[in-house]
């Protein structure tokens, strides 16, 4: 009986701080969301999160691909991704703690902010595009529907996994002069500007929901929790609400741009 | 026959080469091999062996089985030349060779050969982890590898002769395709549409793996190697760098036309035929044109690659509808006398007949209920299209047959010279699109297709989502169909006993008389049947049918990838039509093989 005293003591010494676990997957090659050095916003959020309920992280790395909440959730039994959208029906999605837009992005002095702006029907437009999947951003239907279709370049999301965090090829386009205008997901563009200030000019997509297509360019990111993890989710439901002022300082810090509600 | 009496070494080149003549001259001391996928070069899936018959087939037992240890979907057919049997199992592409004088005995394993696969690659490929199997050619087995590598063993010890890195999963790209060998060429194609990739058919060369020729499906004539041998029928495919120009300008570096599908090969020709996916960029209307040279069938010259003629199935595909589909080369009787003729049951829902030196469409004619097109017209060559049946984002369109899987998809059919009729495994089912949505938003997790694919309501109906079609090419009708309730995701073999073999996904393995449809004998397997059955000629003589089951692929990913079914749109909409699947079958892998006692 002494003995097994001893042990629990020991192990609840061992365990320290540490005794929970959060299993989160995440990207290892996605910045600004996340990376293995956990240099995204995604993994700052994370560290918070962690410190927040006493919990120590564990991360399992997949490039965030077809099949990534299903794998993530059901084969490795993960406890969270960092980044969903309000209304995903594949976890249970928290409260939004960022809401984000498409935007459009270039240099040196030009401003485009509307679709239906008619230098969008010459000008080199560089957008991130899907394989024939079923799925493509909506930007790329926006265009479409605009006749905007010759002077378009697609930039695979999913790019060349070799190189760092292949979203970002959207935006080495617009620095070679390949193209001039890019259109993509602010956070990706934001945290591109935030890092080299001045570089780049960043303007909310408008109009937003498009007419044409009925698309929303904004939309509401909250945190995915494991459908089977009702207690956890509500923890970090506390958590989001409690340190949201942390959490926009967080966003400011990567930069990454928000819309309101 | 003993195994000694067999002859190998170089002169299984020439074997191949007899082989491939098809049903027509097989010589007597091949006939019951099975060396390539399609058992020959016309990709007939006949087996000149008579043994097995209607009225004994109800007498087949289990001879011997063996466990793959893996729980993937299992699609390959077993190689068979002389005493050896090659299986390749789904990832992590497991080689097993089996001594078949051993059949059935703990040390009947003669060697087994595990490549290194990088396991990145499971999260790159689109439909389960799955492999289309070997081919054997004169002495060597190649295969390849869902991480894009092509790897030639020597077939007698298993040992690795070369392996070449023909694909990258860094970009998107895996292999899931089995190789064919043509004279001293491996022809081995890419997947990966889903994943933006660009479509090219490779050759390399048997004896070292270098590369010979690569010919893509998108692009400029130079690379898709169309030159002044390349005479297409009709004038929609004539022009210079229609690859390029039916294109918006840099979307073919995306295109799509990846090379999943069989390879078939026809001696008198010297042509080889392969279909091409779909594609790239879901969205059609970021891709207007034709979308040269995605959704055809090119026929080429194996020595060099350079295209002979080209037919497109799907001009600007709107539905998924790859062209990948077998092509099976036969003489076909027709009034105005024989003619060479390409046989395709495309996923358009049209069984196709072309002139297999020309490209001519000979007919077209649906196979299944199809309300997409309305078919071909003969005049131009072009599919019909109907309007009403767009999938348009911002619209719901409903009831569009067939479905994104099309009307059949990867699975072969098998043609009988006896009958004259194709044994087409299929399935039958509808789908309704709802593009209501934004579908992708970079950084964040895959949010998924609003597709629905569901039972054909009308043809079968009852919920029923399987066929299997008996159909003459000539009258362009069914002769006899037989009905299932999941898709028939296996491979179709027949053989001169007038047999015809094909798996469930329930896991029943069947034998149907070849001329009426009757059902002769069944035999349930522990896991679902998507392999493509063969029927070999084991060494005491006797005739043997062999099959893989293992449910899975883009059908049985509900299984494989323990989906959830009020998930309806995953597996891009399959899960919503197999959403019964799972209580009906398990995973598993696993060889089974059956014989007359």
């Amino acid at each position: 009986m002494k003995a097994l005293v001893v042990l629990t003591l020991v192990c609840l010494l061992a365990g320290g701080a540490s005794a929970r676990t959060l299993r989160i997957a995440a990207d290892p090659n996605n910045l600004p969301f996340s990376n293995d050095r956990e240099e995204g916003f995604e993994n700052a959020l994370a560290s918070m999160l962690a410190r927040d309920l006493g919990a120590g992280i564990e991360y399992v790395w997949r490039a965030q691909r077809r099949g990534f909440f299903r794998e993530s959730f059901q084969g490795d039994r993960c406890d969270l991704v960092l980044g969903a959208p309000v209304g995903f029906e594949r976890a249970h999605v928290t409260a939004p703690y960022y809401r984000s837009s498409y935007v459009f992005v270039t240099r040196d002095g030009l401003a485009i902010a509307s679709l239906d702006d008619p230098r969008l029907k010459t000008l080199r437009v560089g957008i991130a595009v899907v394989g024939d999947d079923g799925a493509d951003p909506p930007t790329t239907l926006a265009l479409a529907r605009r006749g905007i279709v010759d002077n378009v370049t697609g930039f695979s999301v999913y790019g060349d996994y070799r190189e760092p965090s292949p979203p970002l090829r959207l935006l080495d386009a617009l620095d070679r002069g390949q193209i001039d205008v890019a259109l993509g997901w602010g956070p990706v563009a934001g945290a591109a500007a935030h890092a080299r200030p001045g570089a780049y000019r960043i303007t909310p997509v408008t109009p937003d929901p498009d007419p044409l297509t009925g698309m929303p360019f904004s939309f509401a990111i909250g945190i995915g929790v494991r459908k089977d993890e009702p207690a956890l989710a509500r923890e970090i439901e506390s958590f989001l609400a409690r340190r949201r002022p942390d959490i926009e300082r967080l966003l400011d810090a990567h930069g990454i741009p928000r819309t309101a509600p | 026959m003993p195994p000694a009496a067999r002859p190998s070494g170089p002169l299984s080149a020439v074997l191949c080469l007899l082989v491939a003549g098809a049903a027509r001259a097989a010589a007597p001391a091949t006939d019951g091999d099975w060396p390539m996928p399609g058992h020959d070069f016309a990709n007939t899936r006949y087996s000149p062996l008579s043994e097995v018959t209607p009225a004994n087939a109800s007498k087949l037992k289990l001879a011997w089985s063996f466990t793959t240890g893996i729980e993937k979907g299992h699609e390959a057919a077993p190689i068979v030349v002389g005493s050896r049997m090659y299986v390749v199992t789904p990832y992590p592409n497991k080689v097993f060779a089996f001594d078949l004088t051993k059949a059935g005995r703990s040390d009947m394993v003669a060697w087994e050969y595990a490549p290194k696969v990088l396991p990145a690659a499971q999260g790159v490929a689109c439909c389960d982890v799955v492999n289309r199997g070997a081919c054997y050619a004169n002495g060597r087995l190649f295969f390849n590898t869902l991480d894009g590598q092509t790897i030639a063993l020597d077939a007698a010890s298993g040992k690795e002769l070369w392996i070449a890195q023909v694909g990258t999963i860094h970009k998107g790209e895996t292999m899931t395709m089995a190789p064919l060998v043509v004279k001293d060429k491996v022809l081995v194609g890419n997947s990966g549409g889903e994943m933006g990739v660009r479509g090219w058919l490779k050759a390399l060369d048997a004896a070292s793996g270098r590369l010979a020729w690569t010919a893509w499906s998108t692009g400029p004539d130079t690379a898709v190697r169309i030159g002044p041998s390349f005479r297409p029928f009709y004038p929609q495919d004539r022009g210079k760098d229609l690859g390029v120009t039916t294109w918006p300008p840099d979307r073919r570096q995306i295109g799509g036309g990846t090379v999943w599908g069989f390879v078939s090969y026809d001696p008198k020709l010297d042509l080889i035929y392969y279909g091409t996916a779909n594609p790239g960029i879901w969205n059609a209307e970021m891709r207007p044109g034709d979308n040269k040279w995605s959704c055809g069938v090119f026929a080429r010259t194996p020595a060099t690659g350079e295209a002979r003629w080209f037919y497109q199935f799907s001009p600007h595909d709107l539905y998924d509808h790859d062209g990948v589909n077998e092509n099976v080369i036969v003489d076909l009787p027709f009034e105005g006398g024989a003619r060479r003729a390409v046989l395709h049951a495309d996923r358009n829902g049209l069984f196709y007949v072309l002139d297999a030196a020309t490209g001519e469409v000979i007919s077209a004619t649906p196979y299944g209920r199809v309300n997409s097109n309305r078919g071909v017209d003969l005049a131009t060559g072009r599919l019909i299209p109907v309007d009403a049946k767009k999938p348009t984002t911002g619209k719901v369109v409903r009831d569009i047959a067939p479905a994104a899987a099309g009307a059949k998809d990867w699975q072969p059919m098998a043609w009988s010279p006896r009958t004259r009729l194709a044994y087409v495994p299929h399935h039958a089912l509808a789908m309704d699109f709802e593009g209501t949505e934004a579908s992708y938003i970079e950084g964040t997790p895959y949010v998924g297709a609003n597709v629905r694919m569901y039972p054909d309501p009308v043809d079968p109906g009852g919920g029923n989502r399987g066929l299997f079609t008996a159909w003459d090419p000539v009258r362009r009708r069914v002769a006899w169909r037989a009905v299932e309730r999941f898709p028939v995701w296996s491979g179709a073999l027949v053989t001169a006993g007038d047999v015809v073999f094909y798996g469930t996904m329930d896991g029943w393995f069947k034998a149907l008389d070849a001329r009426t449809g009757k059902l002769l004998w069944k035999s349930q397997t522990a896991s679902g049947i998507i392999g493509q059955p063969v029927a070999y000629r084991g060494p005491d003589g006797k005739e043997y049918v062999a099959v893989l089951a293992g449910v899975g692929g883009w059908a049985g990913a509900i299984v494989v990838g323990d989906l959830d079914p009020r998930d309806a749109t995953a597996a891009t909409g399959f899960v919503n039509a197999m959403k019964d699947l799972p209580s009906s079958t398990r995973k598993g892998g696993a060889l089974y093989v059956y014989a007359l006692p």
